[in-house]
């Protein structure tokens, strides 16, 4: 039996469905995002990660996480304060990424660690720096599984969007645990979190429920 | 590369020897730049050569000799060093060179020489670490009498048989193996023997992170992670940190009814 569909051939003949302009955008952003953890593992099989590749592994998941967090976070302030809505369609593959990211650096973690849980249970409860990763990965969560249109639909949209707030602390976390982690030169974590500080300033100055055409009108 | 047979002396590790390649492109050395990289490829900002070392303080005779004169008053040693590095990583280290308690007895510390001083290098000229405040320049390091005239304390010139690399420290630069690598100051000009402590890079830099003594101690966390365990360069998985990095039989004695808790 054949799997034919069921209505029949239009009688005309079919226009291609107007695609959504911009079709292209998320499943671009996803590659995009993919490509660095591409290059680490071809990097770590290759032997190119230097005399420490785990610590070097370790560095690039745990600063890709924060830089895609940040990257996620520039998109409501990019779209009010130019009117494009593109930004907001890839927030939330950006959100994912950060999420997936995160995710590798602590799995990385968890292999130097040999895996052995009360080593990592000392470690999260004891250091302060490791509190704030583990803590900025472990918001992250509900916000991966609640990602999908139908979460939005079932938790309702103003308490989804509440949930989803929680992203800010965990950049901030993420933030504070990249300026621990280093040990002296505090250039890169200082420029994460300057960046992070601007994007939840963004928010204020441009608050939500001001399309572009109401600024539009009310610069006239 | 199979290292030149020798039997091992009595202060050698007989662990394998961390590949030269990764030894002398993995550093901490700030003058050259924070990245691990950044000693290795910036190396060319050290002139070592002309190079003096001046001796002073509360000794007898003081002096301020040539690295090549300096180099000639000892014979040359091998030592297989541990070098644990307070971020948590480690390696084996072919060192060349001669222990410092030679030296200091050849320019004779007085009655009031309790501790010894060491400046490394200071040309922000050429150095481009130093073009910025990441640390006070000079880097400065210091031991207690004692510490400086164990046998294990020693001053290399070279690495796996050949002179030190800038990136390794050269000319000249201190192997303290049971002590976290900071302590191990690299790139000499200046030692002095004093009657009081001297302030140290770090321990100013950070006093709450990192103490004078700097012991490899698996007991005592940095505030920040722990030192429970290390990674040797060449190795995935983390190995446990032992007590004075593994020369606890040699130099606990030194510090006898000291907390090193509180001395850090």
């Amino acid at each position: 039996m054949t799997s034919s569909p069921v209505s029949p051939e239009p009688a005309t003949p079919r226009r291609p469905a107007p695609r959504a302009p911009l079709g292209w955008l998320v499943p671009a952003v996803t590659v995009g995002g993919l490509l660095p953890a591409a290059v680490l593992v071809l990097d770590a099989l290759g032997g190119a990660l230097g005399a420490n590749p785990v610590q070097r592994a370790l560095n690039q998941t745990g600063q890709l996480a924060l830089t895609v967090l940040l990257l996620s976070l520039a998109c409501t302030p990019l779209r009010r304060l130019t009117g494009w809505t593109w930004p907001a369609r890839i927030r939330k593959a950006l959100g994912l990424l950060a999420f997936f990211y995160a995710l590798l650096h602590f799995g990385i973690y968890l292999f130097d660690h040999g895996f052995v849980p009360s080593l990592v249970l000392a470690d999260v409860l004891e250091r302060p720096f490791i509190t704030a990763g583990f803590t900025a990965l472990l918001l992250l969560l509900p916000l991966a599984l609640t990602s999908t249109p139908q979460s939005v639909r079932r938790l309702g949209f103003a308490r989804w969007t509440r949930l989803h707030q929680l992203v800010y602390a965990s950049a901030c976390l993420g933030a504070l645990h990249y300026w621990w982690g280093v040990k002296k030169d505090h250039t890169s974590p200082l420029v994460a979190a300057l960046l992070l500080a601007a994007l939840l300033a963004a928010r204020t100055l441009w608050p939500a429920g001001r399309s572009r055409a109401g600024r539009r009108a009310a610069s006239r | 590369l199979a290292r030149p047979a020798r039997p091992l002396g009595p202060y050698d590790t007989s662990e394998p020897v961390t590949p030269y390649a990764q030894a002398t492109t993995y550093n901490n050395f700030y003058e050259l730049g924070v990245s691990k990289d950044d000693p290795a490829r910036n190396a060319s900002a050290l002139r070592v050569r002309p190079w003096t070392v001046e001796i002073d303080g509360e000794v007898q005779k003081p002096v301020t000799v040539d690295i090549d004169q300096l180099q000639s008053w000892f014979p040359l040693e091998d030592r297989i060093y541990r070098m644990r590095c307070v971020e948590g990583w480690s390696m084996v280290m072919p060192w060349l060179g001669f222990p410092l308690a030679a030296l200091l007895r050849r320019v004779q510390p007085t009655g009031e020489a309790r501790f010894v001083k060491f400046t490394a290098v200071n040309d922000p000229q050429d150095l481009p670490g130093q073009q910025e405040a990441i640390l006070d320049w000079p880097y400065v390091e210091g031991l207690r009498l004692d510490e400086a005239m164990h046998p294990l304390t020693f001053m290399a010139m070279g690495l796996d048989g050949k002179v030190l690399l800038p990136q390794s420290g050269a000319p000249l630069r201190l192997a303290v193996p049971w002590k976290y690598g900071f302590k191990s100051i690299k790139s000499i000009v200046r030692i002095t023997l004093t009657a009081s402590q001297p302030e140290t890079t770090w321990s100013r830099a950070a006093p709450d992170e990192y103490g004078f003594y700097a012991n490899v101690n698996p007991a005592v966390p940095h505030p920040r992670w722990s030192q429970a365990t290390e990674r040797r360069i060449g190795e995935l998985r983390r190995r446990d940190t032992l007590p004075f990095n593994g020369y606890a039989e040699q130099v606990a004695g030194l510090y006898r009814g000291m907390d090193l808790r509180r001395f850090y």
